[in-house]
């Protein structure tokens, strides 16, 4: 037999490890907070701003974050986009909005779906709020919202995103 | 050459587990020890940062990107990161500022290995063919190791004790250290064996946790005007991945790293090693040609806690915190990596004056 015919091209090894992952302190938080229907994020001692999701840390000062700072569940549109194609292991169907949220009171966003909306009028600056799952559903995680859908207050312009105070927006 | 200074080091203590703490959160406190130290804001005030961690640990692919938002990177900075303990990140940051490309850098090492079983973990870092599908771990090798130091006659099981005993007795001046106290080498021998001829006792504990240091040209440390050790040499060497054509009872990478940093060009006062097991100080302090005249592990060494990918810069920081404290003015610091000390790192610092 030749070489060819003993080519080995390839072997199996699986490897199989256990790991018991930890969010950080700061995760774990806002994870039970938000079981709990409450969003919590954290302000930095040095520069001031809010970040939600906290993960404990300003990575702009690289200072701990602390504080904490309870916020509203309506936020404002920095930026989105419109799904067309399905994606896998994902159920929700498309077309469908997924969107960089700033919540009242924070200064950086997060990314979560709008829905209840014509996709082709989501917009920079328009403004939405949190749709939760029922509360006997909640549980550990960010989907307790299940979308955001738009609200009816005037657009927020572009420099003030980001920049809204816990209290929200009057236009 | 640029004269290279450390000017600062932290280290947390050994935790047997980190609770709920992430990477960032166990680097934080670190980061800020060495910042106050010398007086700066965050990484910013330092021309290069780089990092030392192993993703693997804690199962979390890119775990060692989340440490940069510990840094404080807005506007951006020049960061590297070496999937090694930190004490490589040491050398790199040396030869960064050797090139001329920085004069002071910022470098931490981290590790959460509570997070999986970490001599099972350590097995997936051998030759993916013959031995890592075997899963042999970690410990079981440096069993291997022992055995062929015991029947070659180079060592003792009792010789193995008196490294436990000193520095359990070591540690207890060390506040981080997650064992510590007064042993006997006869209670030490009638332990069980845990994976012959190695005892629980000769085995490092694995810890969580982190260190952090910052080293500079000399002249920025007199800028700074912070008390510095001179690091006058430093090298590295690795040998074969494979085990069977290595010399399990020396260190040869060990010696050539040591010779190359010019351990012998003065007397060792105070020297660290990275020796997760016991047998292992044994063969280091050899290759290292130590003398009786030496302390080794005054800190207790891993032994009695062991920060995986931050003990090699651990060992470096506390020779460097001896020699500021006035309490040597030369010392070896070593660092290893890989199974049965595949892979030696040595460092020479030297009081100022």
């Amino acid at each position: 037999m030749s070489d060819a015919e003993h080519a080995v091209t390839g072997i199996e090894c699986p490897v199989y490890l256990q790991y018991h992952f930890t969010a950080g302190r700061a995760p774990a938080r806002f994870l039970t907070r938000i079981r709990e229907g409450v969003l919590t994020g954290q302000r930095c001692p040095r520069c001031s701003n809010v970040y939600i999701p906290p993960r404990g840390s300003c990575p702009a000062c690289g200072v701990p974050t602390e504080e904490e700072v309870v916020l509203p569940d309506k936020a404002t549109v920095q930026s989105f986009t419109v799904v067309a194609i399905p994606i896998p292991n994902n159920p929700i169907e498309p077309p469908f909005v997924v969107a960089n949220l700033v919540l009242d009171g924070a200064n950086i966003a997060f990314i979560h779906l709008i829905s209840e909306c014509d996709n082709s009028a989501v917009h920079i600056g328009q403004r939405v709020q949190a749709v939760w799952k029922p509360r006997e559903e909640w549980g550990y995680a960010m989907d307790n919202i299940r979308y955001f859908r738009p609200l009816d207050e005037p657009d927020v312009p572009v420099e003030q995103i980001g920049r809204l105070s816990v209290s929200g927006w009057e236009g | 050459m640029q004269e290279l200074a450390v000017v600062a080091f932290s280290q947390s203590d050994c935790l047997a587990r980190a609770g709920a703490a992430n990477e960032v959160e166990l680097i934080m406190p670190q980061l800020q020890a060495v910042y106050a130290q010398v007086g700066i804001r965050n990484a910013q005030d330092v021309d290069f940062v780089c990092s030392g961690s192993c993703d693997y640990l804690q199962g979390a692919a890119f775990a060692f990107v989340a440490g940069v938002d510990a840094l404080g990177a807005v506007p951006p900075i020049k960061e590297s990161h070496v999937e090694m303990d930190a004490a490589w990140a040491l050398y790199e940051a040396v030869l960064k500022i050797r090139m001329g490309q920085a004069e002071s850098a910022l470098l931490y090492g981290f590790s959460r290995s509570s997070s999986g079983d970490l001599p099972m973990v350590l097995s997936q870092q051998l030759d993916p063919y013959y031995l890592a599908p075997l899963w042999v771990d970690s410990i079981s090798l440096a069993a291997l190791q022992a055995r062929l130091l015991l029947e070659a006659g180079l060592a003792s099981e009792q010789d193995m004790a008196e490294v436990v005993v000193r520095s359990r007795r070591n540690a207890r001046d060390n506040p981080h250290a997650r064992l510590r106290g007064d042993l006997s080498i006869e209670a030490l021998l009638a332990e069980d064996m845990f994976v012959s001829p190695l005892r629980r006792a000769d085995c490092a504990p694995v810890a969580d946790g982190a260190a952090a240091m910052i080293i500079c040209t000399v002249a920025r440390a007199r800028e700074w005007g912070v008390p510095y050790a001179v690091l006058s040499g430093i090298d590295h060497r690795i040998e074969t991945h494979n085990l069977g054509m290595r010399d399990l009872t020396d260190s040869p990478s060990t010696r050539l790293a040591a010779r190359a940093a010019g351990v012998a060009e003065g007397p060792v006062e105070v020297a660290e090693l990275y020796a997760p097991f016991s047998h292992q100080e044994i063969i280091l302090a050899r290759a290292l040609e130590l003398g009786p005249d030496t302390r080794v592990n005054p800190s207790g060494g891993v032994l009695a806690g062991n920060l995986m990918m931050a003990s090699g810069l651990s060992r470096v920081g506390e020779v460097f915190r001896r020699i500021v404290a006035g309490d040597a003015r030369r010392g070896v610091a070593h660092a290893t990596s890989g199974p049965c000390l595949q892979h030696n790192l040595v460092a020479v610092l030297e009081s100022a004056s």
